[in-house]
């Protein structure tokens, strides 16, 4: 009986199939392949395990190229680091368990510097979940808080939906990251392949385009004030509005102060920039801001690295606040008029409504806060190459055409200070979080997404130590990658403030470290070690003309400080200038 | 100063969405005194009433995260509206003797309701506005609660239809809420 039936519906498939033109049946794991075509993904960066090894079998196939990092990690920082020069949004892997867990430092990176980023972990087989089967972990209760919006995908039909809907929030509104968890049998089962064309939710409706009554109203406010200024944040990059930001500076004749990730919206070489504003940025920069009667943030959060005590923070200056996300306005400083839009379109509807002016006496003013005075040459100081100096060398070199990728710590403050950042997408940095170890990762996503970029990192040999695994990555990838490590032989940033905050008691941050030059060496990269002053330009250029991965390890003085900093909790007005300076130009 | 605050959020009638919604109200440090989930008028929308204490700005904070949670479709602050709030609580009461008629009495006044009895106690609902809910416990206490159970609170705004978007605070004169 049994044999019979199944005989006669087997006869019936061929008709329908040809009525109908079936479509193909693909595995879940096929599923999310295409579907990553689909989303326009050429490159990913994963690990495989256990969960995923369904998924690693449907890969050699499909039309994308996997990086495999070291370390899940890193593989969430280059995706991370793809994502910030092109735009795109980008991909990582990882397996259950601990693969999933080592990427929620990325999925925290990307949520605080909103960061468009798909992260796909596996699971185990659902009916092993909530059983504490091997290499099972809650991972989408674990990255609940660290996530724009994540999934558990129960039926292999549900992969292209959820994918589809994953890359669109991923992208859209303010960009974030959106992880996606797939048990392995999810992976294995099949289903029918389609693709949906539309996505979408009632409940997510992004303010794209601003309210005019607010851009008037921010437009009455600019010109009533006599000392203006732009605070440009991440927003206007993220939202490719460097044009109409340049257009908005230009007619308006505002200075403009950058808080660490904004860097890029306009270049820095420009003659209303003033640099970065906050703990560690420009005398000029955090003195206008003490001084401005009108602060324009367009697409910044006022943070609290940039914006120092709140209390202290711009008080003369009432607020015109440009976000795309209604949430924060208001959260950390009380704003005048509000405009909740995409930077771009509010930039063009705001342009239009201000007339063209010039703040000569303010910006005279301004021109008398820079701190003028370097360094002064102490006599007996040994000839270790200068941080500024390397800085400045690169960028004089590269003609500030690089990607320019960092580490966390006093070289990242130093390459954000004296780099001199001409455009947006070139320079990548772990702001919110201060992910140590993000340099050499998120410039192998770099360059990736940008290769025929050139692309430098600038590291410490503290954070190098915790990703210069990636090394490997970087060399069997073929990566022409650039490394300068300052290093200095302390966790700098926190000796610097040990020794201004906490009587120089130098707890745990001496730190020793291989031979970089061997090391590079051993993964079969180039190294270079340069020890005085002289040989910063030649090493820089030569790393330059050398394929695969150099590494410089640029040796400088142990203690330099990175100056001005104002003091955690301080307002941005009271900053500490550096003590070795010949004389200060301080007011008053 | 502090103030209460009832925030009625729509949602997605989804698996974790309560997870969702108190994990964001942990995280950000809001303070919940209650929280009530159901059904709604439409199928697949479920109904959260939150009550929570905090400064105005907090509430107005977290209306706006709350707003950002996928599965959240709208989010009203009913506080400053006209709004009718609700809470049921159910006690076990000590009765025994000539003291139950007099509970029962008590009750009464209420518009509270006897649902059981036994030999010693009396089992009593009462619905109402959270006011009229202390005083009703206060004359309980007298006699003796043995067990009690509260819905937390339940809220409609008398309007028919009260408005789209965030929280009531965030008017159309300080955001674009897309309509």
């Amino acid at each position: 009986m049994v044999v019979a039936e199944s005989r006669s519906r087997a006869g019936e498939m061929p008709a329908h199939t040809a009525a109908k033109a079936e479509p193909e049946i693909l595995t879940g794991a096929q599923i999310v392949c295409r579907s990553l075509e689909e989303e326009g993904v050429d490159t990913v960066f994963g690990y495989p395990g256990g969960a995923v090894i369904p998924l690693y079998d449907a890969l050699p196939p499909a039309n994308l190229h996997h990086v495999l990092t070291r370390f899940e990690q890193w593989a969430g920082m280059a995706a991370i680091g793809y994502a910030r020069v092109t735009g795109k949004v980008g991909v990582c892997i990882a397996t259950s368990g601990p693969g999933a867990t080592n990427l929620v430092t990325s999925l925290a990176e990307a949520m605080l510097d909103s960061v468009p980023l798909v992260a796909i972990t596996g699971q185990v087989m659902q009916p092993l979940i909530g059983r504490d089967g091997f290499q099972e972990v809650d991972i989408t209760g674990i990255s609940l808080p660290v996530t724009k919006h994540n999934y558990l995908v129960r039926r292999p039909e549900d992969l292209a939906p959820t994918l589809k809907e994953a890359f669109y929030l991923a992208r859209s509104g303010r960009p974030g990251p959106i992880l996606v968890d797939i048990p392995k049998d999810v992976f294995i089962a099949t289903a029918p392949w389609s693709y949906p064309e539309t996505t979408g939710r009632k409940s997510y409706q992004p303010n794209l385009v601003p309210n005019m009554r607010q851009v008037r109203l921010a437009a009455d406010l600019i010109k009533e004030a006599k000392r203006p200024l732009i605070m440009a944040g991440h927003g206007i990059i993220l939202s490719n509005a460097e044009e109409p930001f340049k257009d908005f500076v230009e007619k308006s004749g505002i200075p403009v102060i950058f808080t660490l990730l904004g860097l890029g919206a306009l270049d820095e070489h420009h003659p209303l920039s003033l640099g970065m504003m906050g703990m560690h940025g420009h005398r000029a920069a955090n003195r206008a801001l003490d001084e401005c009667d009108l602060l324009i943030n367009f697409g910044a959060r006022f943070d609290d690295r940039a914006t120092g005590s709140l209390s202290g923070f711009a008080p003369n200056a009432k607020v015109i606040h440009v976000d795309i996300d209604p949430a924060e306005i208001g959260k950390n400083v009380p704003t005048d008029v509000p405009v909740v839009g995409d930077a771009g379109e509010a930039l063009k509807l705001m342009t239009a409504e201000i007339e063209q002016r010039e703040y000569p006496q303010w910006r005279h003013w301004i021109e008398g806060q820079h701190n003028r005075v370097l360094r002064a040459a102490l006599e007996d100081r040994p000839d270790w190459p200068e941080p500024y100096a390397i800085i400045k060398t690169i960028a004089d070199v590269t003609d500030g055409e690089t990607i320019l990728t960092t580490d966390v710590g006093q070289h990242q403050m130093w390459a954000a200070q004296r780099f001199g950042i001409r455009h947006g997408k070139r320079w990548v940095t772990s702001g919110g979080l201060g992910t140590m170890g993000f340099g050499l990762p998120s410039a192998i996503g770099a360059k990736m997404g940008q290769p025929d970029m050139e692309v430098w990192t600038v590291v410490g040999d503290g954070g190098f130590q915790m990703s210069g695994t990636e090394l490997a990555t970087a060399v069997q990838e073929g990566l022409d990658i650039n490394i300068a490590l300052i290093n200095n032989g302390y966790l700098g940033m926190v000796r610097q403030w040990q020794d201004l905050f906490h009587a120089r008691n130098y707890s745990e941050v001496a730190i020793s470290g291989p031979d970089f030059v061997k090391l590079a060496e051993a993964y079969g990269a180039t190294g270079i070690r340069v020890t005085k002053d002289s040989e910063i330009r030649p090493a820089i250029e030569k790393a330059r003309s050398i394929k695969g991965p150099v590494l410089i390890d640029f040796v400088v003085e142990p203690e330099a400080n990175v100056y001005p900093m104002v003091a955690p909790g301080a307002a941005n007005s009271s900053m500490i200038l550096d003590p070795h300076s010949a004389t200060e130009t301080e007011e008053k | 100063m502090e103030e209460s605050h009832t925030l009625v959020l729509m949602v997605e009638d989804h698996p974790g969405v309560l997870n969702r919604v108190v994990s964001l109200m942990r995280r950000r440090s809001f303070n919940i005194d209650s929280i009530t989930v159901g059904h709604s008028e439409q199928p697949g929308i479920s109904r959260m009433t939150i009550q929570l204490r905090g400064e105005p700005n907090d509430i107005e904070q977290a209306g706006k995260q709350l707003y950002k949670l996928l599965e959240v479709v709208k989010v009203v602050d009913l506080t400053s509206e006209e709004a009718l709030i609700r809470e049921l609580v159910m006690v076990k009461v000590a009765a025994k003797g000539a003291v139950r008629a007099e509970v029962v009495q008590t009750a009464s006044i209420y518009g509270a309701r006897v649902l059981d009895a036994t030999p010693n106690s009396l089992m009593i609902e009462m619905a109402g506005r959270e006011d009229e809910i202390e005083s009703f416990l206060a004359m309980m206490r007298v006699y003796g609660i043995r067990e009690m159970v509260r819905s937390g609170k339940v809220a409609l705004s008398r309007v028919v239809a009260p408005k789209r978007g965030h929280v009531d605070r965030i008017t159309e004169t300080t955001f674009a809420v897309a309509d």
